[in-house]
């Protein structure tokens, strides 16, 4: 465990306004879907019919000739059909882990968001038009729509490019579970599911391109992955050089749009017609066509001893990758990774197998594998606690890991481990109101409680890294480029402002230009909660020679300006160079020389002499993650993550016996951020993530066959500002992470532990165990009913 | 594009006619006519991003037929906040208390906000919530929303004592 060493921070930890805050609260920030050019086109995609077919055929005569109709394109249009999916690793980790993008349908359909054919027309209704007149032949297929089935021998297959459904196998062991049975009391076994889940970020894909002057077919597309460039440039079979993104803002991401969306088709209709194109989703094909979190069928065989420590646990899961690879094998790794869960258990196995369906893609969604673990195990950990008469917080403090405990993969994490004191500060703080049976309005109250860990930083195999850019102006102000996809989190921002805290400048002293393939370094992706750990350490590495430069030049001018001194004894002293540059502090556009703080210079007069002698005044600072090989996946071991993030939820509920309907009366989401660097942004991942999590409780996507039922804001019922409640944060500041100035990764990991302990706190209030992510008040109802009847 | 009329409606102000077809709604006007500040989330009136004040009064633009609104006055959250001193208010709110992620909710949650306050809304969480409760954010989880709003009512003395 590493705690960072003190540092007094003058704008690290404070409620700094981001840089972009007054542009989007006046109505001036643009996204994605506001940008027009002259001549410009309207881009639409035709979707498949079914979600299980045969492309037989495509005619797209009709549509070719209706007037006002610029190009209709199908596979055979598409230089490139099939390429290799990647997400901006720089390092090609091949084998099960980078399946297939298919940019247009051939062959066989494998679901309902298969983009059959691409029209660009000169109106938006023009395009629709066109797309009813594309001829398509399907055959019909059966389908399979349950990872479980298509697992089975002689179930149908999924895919025409492999032989098989199965996507891939891991397995994580510690100890020896099948020997450890015989050590347990109590020996519990339970199945969990998963539901799918949805982004639903308010903003939809969209976009638009155009080709420059030089040829380069440049966008405006909001991404979390801006390096899909490369894949794009593959598809098109050009230069990676030639094709740009010139990144927007996102209206939210959380994972959805760290797939490729409409780049690809953008790209290809721009260069068939050589005019701009625009696309936009509208929120139902949004809905029914970007990927989902994956729906996950988990069993769960949990022993302890009678006094309530851990001691085996074996789990199996079965992965619904839906209709392509994409995230699946990353996906899969954070959940056999997080399969025994943040517990001390000696001996564990987990086991993991994923599958095609011909359900829409399951890829990233914030908590990324790691939830559908966590709401499992932590089901089961309140189940057993239950069983052994024991409260849920004494047994998960008797059993949760410590600083030198192992991960499950042997792997002794780094960074601080806050479970203890998470779970202290949340119990205590829930135990503030005392716990009832009843409410005086009659509602059956119920308290739960759930924790967590999840990674932050990408998976150490990925030889993962980040880069900053910082150029000194000749007036004392600071440019950072950075090419960091901000996706709402703050993301180009607090790297200005730990350049501002480095430089001692003001917040507004430092301007984040940011989001551009060309023009900023790439910072990598903006996914897997590494940003700040990755590109905010950068961004300090970027600092270090300027301070340095800096440091050198202030310490010349302090000394020609402040000495020699005549000593009363008459002696000339002065310090050399180096003794006054190891001594100085950056701080109010100033560089002081701290034993005496008189004696100072402005910083802009430093940087004008730099300047003046012909010094540099630019730095790119490079950071790299641990990096390790791809592990063994039979028997994962070592370092899989380079460090975690731990969270406890606590939750109390009120539930109607009468109707099954609940409120959620507080909500306290407790976090180690190591070490908050804009407070309200941190404060607001964490409030965010509760509620993004708390929704999941009650979204329901209802699919059917691989069609989605719930497909727009009438259906899919996200929380609204009446259904979220206050959400009471804590914030533990360890400094015991391994990003800038010890702070930890919270923006995935705030989605986690909120959705079990708000099921474990209705399993408290009605008596009944649930095994389903998804609890509706129809659900709960029919739970009471069941008990009541059995009871009878 | 056939059968486009003109309209003629007060916007943010300034009297503008604009071509629109009869079946066209407020939103795919004025989106059409680059005020991008009025958002786009789901067009069928449940997200609320496109709110926008109509005679004084909070609208989904999205479901609100253009030719209807004929002659009436139309402000959007940019329009009102270089001329409304309470917009001004909620978003400095808004930017200072950290409501504000992705911001594309923004827009239409400040005009939501706007009507609230003007309505005589009071520094109470559960009525601002509910006074919210028409327009989605996804990010927030909506505590920091509520924060700002409160602010506002309290700096206008619409404390609950």
């Amino acid at each position: 465990m590493t705690i960072t060493e003190k540092k007094n921070f003058r704008l690290v930890g404070n409620r700094v306004p981001r840089h972009d805050a007054i542009a989007k609260a006046r109505g001036e920030q643009l996204y994605s879907d506001d940008w027009v050019m002259p001549n410009m086109l309207y881009g639409k995609v035709l979707r498949s019919k079914y979600p299980s077919a045969i492309l037989k055929g495509i005619d797209t005569s009709k549509a070719k000739a209706l007037p006002g109709v610029h190009a209709v394109l199908t596979w055979e249009d598409v230089p490139l059909n099939q390429e290799v999916t990647k997400f901006g690793q720089m390092r090609d980790v091949g084998g099960g882990f980078e399946g297939l993008y298919k940019v247009l349908a051939h062959g066989k359909i494998r679901s309902k968001a298969e983009p059959i054919a691409l029209v660009a027309a000169e109106t938006q209704e023009l395009a629709e038009e066109a797309c009813k007149l594309i001829e398509v032949d399907y055959e019909v297929t059966e389908g399979v729509y349950d990872p479980r089935e298509a697992l089975k021998d002689g179930a149908y297959l999924v895919s025409s490019e492999d032989d098989t459904n199965r996507i891939m196998d891991t397995m994580i062991r510690m100890g020896d579970v099948d020997s450890a049975w015989d050590k347990c009391d109590l020996i519990v076994e339970n199945d969990f599911y998963a539901t799918p889940h949805d982004h639903a970020y308010l903003e939809t894909e969209s976009g638009m391109a155009w080709i420059d002057e030089n040829g380069v077919i440049t966008m405006r597309v909001g991404t979390q992955v801006l390096e899909h460039y490369r894949t794009i440039a593959n598809v098109m079979k050009m230069p990676h050089t030639k094709i740009r993104n010139m990144g927007v803002p996102m209206g939210g991401g959380f994972g959805g749009k760290e797939d490729i969306t409409v780049e690809t088709f953008l790209c290809l209709l721009t260069a068939a017609t050589r005019r701009p194109v625009k696309m936009v989703w509208s929120r139902e094909e949004s809905i029914e066509c970007h990927s989902k979190r994956h729906p996950e069928y988990l069993h769960y065989k949990t022993g302890v001893t009678k006094d309530g420590h851990v001691v085996a646990q074996e789990v199996n899961i079965v992965l619904d990758g839906g209709s392509y690879t994409y995230c699946t094998p990353w996906v899969q790794m954070y959940s056999t990774m997080n399969g025994a869960g943040c517990y001390h258990f000696p001996n564990s196995r987990c086991t993991s197998v994923s599958a095609f369906t011909n359900n829409t893609f399951s890829s990233a969604n914030r908590g990324f594998g790691a939830t559908q673990t966590n709401f499992s195990y932590d089901r089961q950990m309140d189940i057993i606690a239950k069983k052994l008469g024991m409260s849920p917080y004494e047994f998960r403090r008797m059993n949760v890991l410590r600083n030198g405990d192992p991960q499950h993969t042997g792997f002794v994490p780094q960074g601080h481990v806050a479970l203890t004191e998470l779970l202290d500060v949340v119990w205590e703080k829930l135990n503030e109101v005392p716990k009832v049976d009843y409410l005086p309005d009659g509602r059956k109250f119920g308290r739960g409680i759930a924790c967590a860990q999840m990674g932050y930083g990408r998976l150490c195999f990925l030889h993962d890294n980040s880069r900053v850019a910082l150029r000194l102006e000749l007036d004392g102000t600071v440019t950072l480029r950075a090419g960091v996809p901000d996706l709402g989190g703050g993301q180009g921002s607090v790297l200005a402002q730990i350049a501002a805290e480095e430089f001692g400048l003001p917040i507004e002293d430092v301007h984040p230009y940011v989001m551009d393939t060309h023009l900023t370094p790439l910072c990598g992706t903006t996914t897997a909660t590494r940003q700040l750990y990755m590109s905010g350490n950068a961004c300090i590495e970027a600092c270090k020679p300027l301070k340095a430069a800096l440091a050198r030049k202030a310490a010349e001018i302090i000394k020609a300006t402040w000495w020699p001194v005549t000593t009363e004894a008459g002696y000339e002293w002065e310090p050399d160079i180096a003794n006054i540059e190891g001594q100085l502090e950056f701080h109010d556009r100033k560089i002081y020389y701290a034993p005496d703080p008189q004696k100072c210079v402005d910083f802009k007069t430093v940087v004008a002499h730099i300047s003046n002698e012909g010094g540099e005044l630019f730095n790119e600072g490079q950071f790299n993650a641990p990096a390790v090989e791809v592990p063994d996946l039979s028997d994962i071991k070592g370092q899989i993550l380079p460090d975690m993030t731990y969270t406890c939820h606590g939750v109390d509920v009120a539930v109607d016996e009468e109707t099954g309907e609940y409120e959620i009366l507080r909500l306290i989401a407790a976090i180690d951020c190591g070490k908050a660097i804009n407070r309200n942004s941190c404060e607001g991942q964490v409030e965010g993530g509760a509620i993004y999590n708390l929704g999941w409780v009650r979204e329901d996507l209802h699919w059917e066959n691989g069609i989605t039922k719930a497909n727009n804001f009438s259906t899919y019922l996200i929380p609204t500002a009446v259904d979220a409640p206050d959400v009471e944060t804590i914030l533990l500041e360890s400094r015991g992470g391994i990003g800038p100035y010890g702070a930890k990764g919270v923006g995935e990991p705030a989605d986690n532990s909120i959705c079990p302990a708000t099921v474990n706190a209705l399993s408290d209030a009605v008596g009944v165990e649930f095994f389903c992510t998804n609890v509706k008040p129809e659900d709960v109802l029919k739970a009471i009913k069941e008990k009541n009847k059995k009871n009878k | 594009m056939s059968n486009l009329l003109p309209l003629t409606l007060k916007v943010n102000g300034e009297e503008k006619t604009f071509l629109a077809s009869p079946h066209a709604s407020l939103l795919r006007v004025l989106r059409d006519n680059y005020y991008w500040d009025v958002k786009c989330g789901c067009e069928e009136g449940d997200c609320g991003t496109c709110t926008v004040l109509l005679d004084g009064k909070a609208v989904k633009s999205c479901i609100t037929l253009a030719h209807n609104c004929a002659g009436h006055e139309v402000w959007t959250d940019k329009g009102l906040g270089y001329n409304d001193e309470i917009t001004r208010m909620i978003q400095d709110a808004f930017v200072e208390c950290g409501s504000i992620q992705c911001g594309f909710c923004t827009p239409g949650m400040i005009v939501a906000a706007k009507h609230y306050i003007d309505h005589g809304g009071i520094a109470d969480r559960k009525e601002i919530r509910k006074a919210i409760s028409g327009n989605l954010c996804r990010c927030t989880g909506y505590n920091k929303i509520v924060d700002a709003i409160y602010k506002v009512a309290v700096e206008l003395g619409r404390e609950v004592r």
